[in-house]
């Protein structure tokens, strides 16, 4: 085990101990509306990451598998409602049954994307999500416009704290799992295709079947996190897919770092506590920046962050623990990606030093 | 195994994979002709129970819906072939294309209200045709401008880096959706037609509106102009090229700057244009900027990026799908007619995984 990752190790290993500990000292409200949200946003942002960064593919369709799952969870539990199909299925049943509708939605739909690679799979995977949207909104044996309320978590995960250490558990498990999962032949495999898909499929490589269960790992993952989203939220309706909600799981990916895996709970705690606390700033309101024009602030962080430093706020961090003394807590280890375009060939065996950097210029036409 | 076996079975591995390619190909094919097919025969004969009814007993509705189709496939057409005219050169997803199309409506209106003289209750006798043209353009102008501004400031020294470029942009709509929604506030809001189109035709019994035909007048004008613009003239030469060979045509000297300037210019007006005529047509309101986006995307997938013949192929069959989905289907499923957007896609993308006239980056 090289020095770094045993480093990357004990930090992932102090920050979960650390959240474990920190319904002890903090306020119900900060567990709640603050920690739980970015856990679960950020599970859901770090599918988007896990496609970037090991298959090349920026997906805007996590979304849909979040509110999917949310969906067919909320349809299979409920007994009587006024909508759905109030199924009034036990809650474990529920939830498998919402994970395998969602794994196999995952399926289908990286099938028919998957052999259409870089910025066309943005598009398609954002049409998707708008797809979704309609399909929710007009079909009203599962959703209709209003969506299905009073949706109640199984029994054994009904406190918020409790769903507050489940979303903390998923994350860390989808956290370990991911990076352990670019190490493995199949996840060597999808970084290979995400840097040379031809020579991947010259070498006998299907290309196409990996892009797909990259996919439909990615898309139940989502639904993990859109459980815990239904759970905590108690309600979905169908404008938790359309292009807003979408946008906002991608931004919450970019601001963290779309190539890190921790800069999806990053970018997700950064989203949540400008959502939540932007208007107890001093003076924000002096400039314009009130709560209501909170996307106007999200828009220009986004801006900023492309502008500056693609590689979002942890590539911003390890950049300046690279050149500060002492900063190699940061996670310094590696060389920021260079912007020239240039792509340092990966000498390490561990896989994780084959990195994303959003700035190769000299193809057209591939992105990452 | 040694390296002949191993070619050998490299090779063989390769013919599979193009075995399965051309197997896939053909499926799709031939699931398109057949899909095709039934959907004709159902609605010819069958569609009893749906909105609209068989067309053999109901040619007249059949007729509107081609209409509608085709009217829509038109306002399709001029917003996306912005969209796919600054891909193709510049390969830059302008995911903004849809707040342009949203902004320059909203200007189009203002200024419509201001030329009639009130803001409410505009009829189309009170709209001469000027009331309505002038708007149009300064919609359009004013956008285009706004775009060429934002390719200048944070699109140009980053060109090719696709991924970077759609989140500029992405990131642009998000600003100007919201600073849209605190200026112009989120209630539906309407262009009116000038009064000289707004007749009725008859026609197999069914009246229609001429103001969808004069819509798709003007998107075949627009076509038209565009066509003549880059097959006929020196700078639609240089762009085709550039398209093309972007290294290349730089290097024979040509400016290719400002050709790229002009071109994201022409892509934004398109999106005013479109913009404004979508006020006319439906009205816009708060998230009429993402539902464009949508459609421009869903034209340009199943058209392929960057090509105008494909912008056309798109729009109308993407036109063709929302006006008949809806209208042919059993009216107690009518709901679903979302489903064969998706249909559509899934069928072009097994055929031609970058659109029908898109080619592989």
């Amino acid at each position: 085990m090289s020095g770094r990752r045993l480093r990357t190790l004990v930090t992932a290993l102090v920050v979960t101990v650390v959240l474990a500990l920190l319904p002890l000292f903090v306020s119900g409200f900060l567990v709640d509306f603050v920690l739980t949200r970015t856990l679960m946003l950020g599970l859901a942002a770090a599918t988007i990451v896990f496609l970037a960064r090991y298959g090349g593919m920026v997906s805007l369709g996590q979304i849909l598998f979040f509110a999917i799952a949310g969906f067919m969870y909320g349809n299979a539990v409920l007994e009587a409602g006024a909508r759905g199909l109030n199924l009034g299925w036990n809650p474990w049943v529920a939830a498998v049954f919402a994970l395998a509708v969602t794994t196999a939605t995952a399926l289908l739909l990286g099938a028919v994307g998957s052999r259409s690679g870089g910025i066309y799979f943005l598009m398609l995977t954002l049409v998707y999500a708008v797809i979704g949207y309609y399909f929710f909104a007009q079909v009203v044996t599962i959703s209709g416009p209003s969506g299905v309320t009073s949706i109640t978590p199984p029994p054994l995960i009904d406190s918020s704290l409790r769903l507050y250490y489940t979303a903390l558990l998923l994350s860390v498990l989808a956290f370990v799992g991911f990076r352990a999962l670019g190490r493995t032949s199949f996840g060597m495999v999808l970084q290979g295709i995400r840097d040379d898909p031809i020579r991947m499929a010259s070498l006998g490589v299907n290309v196409a079947l990996h892009r797909a269960l990259a996919f439909t790992l990615a898309g139940f993952v989502a639904g993990l996190s859109g459980l815990v989203n239904v759970w905590w939220n108690g309600q979905i309706d169908p404008a938790s897919v359309s292009i807003g909600p979408a946008l906002t799981l991608l931004i919450i990916a970019v601001i963290g770092g779309i190539s890190y895996f921790e800069g999806a709970w990053l970018g997700a705690l950064v989203y949540v506590a400008a959502n939540n606390y932007l208007r107890s700033l001093p003076l924000v309101d002096r400039i314009g920046l009130t709560e209501d024009r909170f996307n106007t602030l999200i828009g220009l962080l986004v801006l900023l962050i492309m502008v500056l430093s693609p590689e979002g706020l942890v590539g911003i961090a390890r950049r300046i623990g690279a050149v500060i003394p002492g900063g190699r807590w940061l996670g310094a280890g590696r060389e920021p990606a260079p912007a020239d375009g240039t792509r340092t060939p990966s000498s390490e065996s561990d896989g994780s030093a084959v990195d994303d950097d959003l700035s190769r210029t000299e193809e057209r036409g591939t992105i990452l | 195994m040694s390296a002949a076996a191993e070619a050998d079975a490299a090779v063989s591995r390769e013919a599979a994979r193009i075995r399965r390619t051309r197997l896939l190909h053909l499926i799709g094919w031939w699931g398109l002709r057949i899909v095709l097919a039934l959907v004709a025969l159902w609605v010819l004969v069958f569609a009893r129970g749906t909105p609209v009814g068989p067309a053999l007993s109901d040619p007249g509705g059949f007729l509107t819906t081609l209409f509608d189709g085709v009217t829509f496939a038109g306002l399709l057409f001029v917003v996306a072939s912005g969209f796919t005219l600054i891909f193709g050169l510049m390969r830059t997803v302008n995911m903004a294309h849809g707040s342009l199309f949203l902004l320059a409506a909203y200007i189009a209106i203002r200024v419509q209200q201001g030329m009639v003289g009130r803001t409410r209750n505009i009829e189309p006798g009170d709209v001469s045709v000027i009331s309505w043209i002038v708007p149009v353009i300064v919609g359009s102008a004013v956008v285009a401008v706004i775009g060429l501004v934002m390719y200048e400031v944070f699109l140009r020294w980053n060109a090719g880096q696709e991924l970077r470029q759609a989140l500029i942009t992405i990131a642009i709509s998000v600003i100007l959706a919201d600073q849209m929604l605190r200026e112009f506030g989120g209630l539906a809001l309407t262009m009116t037609w000038p009064g000289a189109v707004t007749h009725f035709v008859t026609i197999l019994g069914a009246r229609y509106a001429t103001s969808r035909l004069f819509m798709l007048g003007v998107a075949l004008a627009v076509g038209a102009l565009l066509w003549v613009w880059l097959s006929r003239t020196r700078m639609g030469m240089i762009i085709r090229a550039g398209v093309d060979d972007e290294e290349m045509v730089r290097a024979l000297g040509i400016n290719v700057a400002l050709v790229f300037a002009v071109t994201f210019f022409v892509g934004c007006v398109l999106a005013g244009v479109g913009g404004a005529m979508g006020a006319s047509f439906a009205g816009v309101a708060t998230g009429s900027d993402g539902n464009w986006l949508l459609n421009s995307l869903v034209v340009v997938i199943i058209g392929g990026m960057g090509s105008i013949k494909g912008a056309v192929a798109g729009s109308l069959l993407y036109g063709m799908v929302t006006a008949f989905s809806p209208a042919y289907l059993p009216t107690e499923y009518a709901f679903y007619a979302i489903i064969f957007t998706f249909v559509l896609l899934a069928l072009v993308l097994a055929i031609r995984p970058y659109g029908l006239y898109g080619r592989a980056a």
